[in-house]
């Protein structure tokens, strides 16, 4: 990437001690790797690969040039649908995307090519002179992208290329959203997420403001007054409950808040670890990154229970394999049902009541059990939820922003893209594309006006 | 279990693997660590008269497969860079400790007849069993009036082989140059000479590619380069063709022919002496793996010539010969169509654009419901060429199916179409 290698100032020897334990969970192929693998790409007509991939990927044509020695040319194919490429070639789940449709699953050899590596070979050690696109003539329009994780700066950088000026507005103190507060740490290591967001503002054109929280530092209505257009990449901020009693109890917490906490520690003792059990509640790649990484921090037993079965799990199988790669316990068919504490008010377990289907509905059955636990977290989903004190709201339905095609909203000159729509299954992947969408929507509707 | 045995223009082997004249063969060391691990016979690598020739550095080069391994080879290394004596010396002590295996002699010199009559007894003298002529040579060794200087002139390849049959008893190989424009020319004059048998191809002049930073080709000389003698899995196709045309020819029929180039295994083996080979002569295989692939090798010649029913090699030998014929006879009735197992495809598409964008858009892209696509072949368009097939990466999901099989043998020279069907 064209970036500077260099650590990012404040970048400490304890961030890099805690990166050192949560090493990639997916080493990097070396250059003789890439090139067998690379050649094991049939080059497919209308490969059904680009057709799997949200962000439309020239996935053959990338990986023709890394065989051909052109990592250059490979990462602008990728980046130029998607900016974002280095950062997806790590977190998207490639098993269920382009390496699910890979034509050489089919034969008797059921091994698709490794495109997800293959795209971190190209994007890791592509060596632009510069920025790899030149922006267009000035448009003379500005753009408010509100939110700087992947759809937000899929946006920002689209419309800078097209020639607008753009200025991002983001809620936290770092900008890159999900990949710098919510995945895993050993997916994206090394401070992956600072260095994609310099590179995608070496572009030019994009202002980026950090500390900037909708409905308390701005507000939709004012960013409409002044720009020409508004893009809202604002995420999803609220986490689902469990409804239970003593729920506020100390010890029982959010798996993306400790994940966030975990991510921008700089140091493990920083941490509140719990030593020997923990219990992980929900099914998706949250609770799997939240039970991981407790396993990785030294907690003795990590039991992740989900109150369907495993199949019904959003997280991949693949994903799911990572959890028992890393010994975590996976209960199935359980609810939590009581949070019990012990006489001096610390936690002592959780009752779990077991769970079949009667006619596809989930039914309590007359069996529990209890999981001695110091800690449980969280991980049952995340909600949409609209800062309070905003005026100027688009239409949500179904909990989160309605789009219209191309990213419209309710609003004129608003437009909504990643996971706050309700579109798609909340990938950074497709909150990339959405952001490219809404850019070109935006653009194209600036232009015609003008 | 098959018998492997040989016999070569007089020459006797327990197989028909022999190591090509090269580097392998340069010295008694390598000599018997290869008959140690089996190899039926040595060319030894070309004597030449004193001084022996100087070598420079570096000498080889590559062209490599999608997975890195080898496919062609090329180098730019002279004949033996040891003395006479020293080598004369050895050729006798290794043929006395295995006389059970093949030893030919190359030979290079000048080409004047007190040159070649002089080197041919001192052969003799060793107990060797055979001479193998190196006209082929294609550098360095030209540029001195030797190798393929003489490979490729008909009216030396005749005038030296008389020479060393009139001056010596020892069966007389011809090594041919393939850096002609028909082999036929220079393996005739060969047998006119009174050759025993001709070996064929030697290397092909190459250059193997071109460092891009440097900007000279390799192997690389202090930033200079030259051409070398091509080699390797990459030149069967020529040496096969070569073999063939020799062996088809009506003034060749029936000169031994000892096959070269390219042969990395127990199938290339049998391919070669399917077109007539008596022997195979390999070099850049045991260079890239070690003389251990003979085992491999034996083995499986042995296997498949069981599970055919072929006792011995002659069984074999010569039986793709009469099915190689001119252009001219090939059956104009013959009529193959492509067709496409629905079951094994997985939907690539090579074959659809292949023959959309470069052949005859005899294949028809059909997108199903479910968004999957199926391909068809347009029996109509379809002229069997075998591109589909070839791009298809599926094994046998792309059959070429044979039509109008009632129809009766019809060559071009009794074709109708044929404008010139009377004089031809």
């Amino acid at each position: 990437m064209v970036m500077s290698m260099e650590q990012p100032q404040g970048y400490s020897q304890q961030q890099l001690a805690l990166d050192q334990m949560f090493k990639d969970i997916n080493p990097a192929l070396s250059a003789r790797q890439a090139g067998i693998e690379s050649s094991r790409c049939y080059y497919c007509y209308d490969a059904p690969c680009v057709t799997a991939c949200p962000s439309k990927i020239n996935i053959p044509s990338f990986i023709a040039s890394i065989h051909a020695d052109d990592l250059t040319g490979a990462a602008k194919t990728i980046y130029s649908e998607n900016i974002l490429g280095g950062s997806c070639a790590r977190v998207c789940p490639t098993e269920i995307l382009c390496e699910q449709a890979c034509v050489r699953n089919k034969e008797q050899e059921k091994a698709p090519v490794k495109i997800g590596l293959l795209q971190r070979h190209a994007t890791d050690n592509a060596k632009f002179v510069g920025h790899p696109f030149k922006r267009a003539d000035a448009t003379c329009k500005t753009i408010a992208v509100v939110g700087a994780g992947p759809a937000g700066l899929s946006c920002a950088h689209r419309l800078a290329l097209l020639g607008n000026e753009v200025e991002i507005f983001e809620a936290a103190e770092k900008p890159g959203g999900l990949n710098e507060y919510g995945i895993a740490k050993y997916k994206l290591t090394d401070n992956f997420a600072q260095k994609e967001v310099e590179f995608i503002l070496g572009i030019g054109g994009i202002t980026l403001h950090t500390n900037k929280a909708l409905g308390k530092d701005i507000s939709l209505s004012q960013l409409k007054e002044q720009f020409d257009a508004v893009f809202l990449a604002i995420g999803l901020q609220d986490v689902h409950s469990l409804m239970l009693v003593n729920e506020a109890h100390p010890q029982i917490l959010n798996a993306v808040d400790y994940i966030k906490e975990l991510r921008q520690a700089s140091d493990i003792s920083e941490l509140d670890v719990p030593k020997d059990s923990a219990v992980v509640i929900g099914a998706g790649n949250t609770a799997i990154d939240m039970a991981c990484q407790l396993k990785r921090l030294g907690t003795e037993e990590v039991t992740l229970v989900y109150r369907r079965g495993s199949e019904h799990m959003s997280a991949t199988e693949h994903e799911q394999q990572i959890a028992k790669d890393h010994e975590v316990r996976i209960k199935t068919w359980a609810r939590p049902e009581h949070i019990n504490l012990k006489d001096d008010g610390s936690l002592k377990s959780l009752t779990f009541r077991k769970t079949y289907t009667e006619d596809g509905q989930l039914k309590d059955s007359e069996d529990s059990f209890e999981i001695n636990c110091s800690a449980v977290f969280k991980a049952v989903g995340q909600k949409f939820a609209y800062p309070k004190a905003e005026q100027l709201i688009p239409t949500v339905s179904n909990g989160k922003i309605a789009t219209f095609g191309q990213q419209v909203t309710s609003i004129d000159g608003v437009y909504a893209g990643g996971d706050c729509t309700g579109e798609g299954q909340d990938l950074t992947v497709e909150a990339v594309q959405q952001g490219k969408l809404a850019a070109l929507a935006i653009h194209h509707q600036l232009n015609q006006e003008a | 279990m098959a018998d492997l045995s040989i016999e070569f223009a007089g020459i006797k082997s327990p197989n028909p693997f022999w190591l090509a004249s090269a580097p392998p063969t340069d010295k008694a060391y390598n000599v018997e660590r290869a008959f140690e691990a089996g190899w039926g016979g040595v060319v030894w690598k070309t004597l030449g008269e004193d001084p022996a020739a100087v070598n420079v550095s570096s000498r080889y080069s590559a062209i490599y497969d999608h997975n890195g391994e080898v496919s062609g080879f090329n180098n730019i290394e002279l004949i033996t860079d040891r003395s006479l004596e020293i080598n004369l010396k050895e050729i006798e002590a290794v043929k006395k400790a295995w006389p059970d295996r093949a030893l030919v002699v190359s030979l290079m010199v000048p080409c004047e007849e007190e040159s070649w009559k002089k080197i041919v007894k001192l052969v003799e003298q060793t107990g060797a069993d055979g001479l193998e002529l190196n006209f082929g040579c294609p550098h360095g060794m030209p540029e001195r009036g030797m190798g393929a200087a003489v490979g490729q002139v008909p009216e030396y390849v005749e005038m030296v082989t008389r020479w060393c049959k009139t001056y010596s008893k020892l069966p007389v190989i011809v090594k041919l140059t393939p850096n002609i424009t028909d082999i036929r020319f220079s393996a005739r004059a060969a047998k006119r000479g009174g050759a025993d048998a001709v070996s064929a191809i030697n290397t092909i002049n190459s250059i193997t590619g071109i460092d891009l930073d440097k900007m000279s080709a390799r192997p690389m000389v202090d930033g200079k380069s030259t051409h070398g003698g091509y080699c390797g899995p990459a030149v069967k196709p020529i040496a096969l063709n070569m073999v063939a045309e020799i062996a088809r020819d009506t003034e060749t029929m029936g000169l031994p022919i000892s096959g070269i180039g390219g042969i990395s295994n127990w199938r290339d083996a049998a391919e070669f002496i399917s077109l007539g080979s008596g022997s195979v002569q390999v070099c850049t295989a045991a260079m890239i793996y070690g003389f251990r692939i003979v085992t491999e090798m034996q083995q499986g010649l042995s296997n498949w010539m069981d599970s055919k029913g072929y006792k011995k090699i002659s069984d074999f030998q010569g039986l793709a010969v009469p099915n190689t014929t001119d252009w001219k006879y090939l059956n104009m009735n013959y009529k193959v169509v492509a067709d496409i197992d629905d079951d094994k495809c997985i939907g690539c598409g090579r074959c659809y654009i292949a023959c959309e964008d470069t052949s005859h858009q005899a294949i028809d892209r059909k997108v199903r419901e479910d968004g999957s696509v199926a391909f068809e072949v347009i029996e109509d368009k379809c002229v069997g060429c075998n591109l589909c097939q070839i791009t298809c990466p599926v094994d046998s999901c792309i059959k070429m199916e044979q039509k109008d099989a009632d129809k009766p043998y019809m060559n071009w020279t009794q074709d109708p179409r044929n404008p010139y069907k009377d004089a031809s």
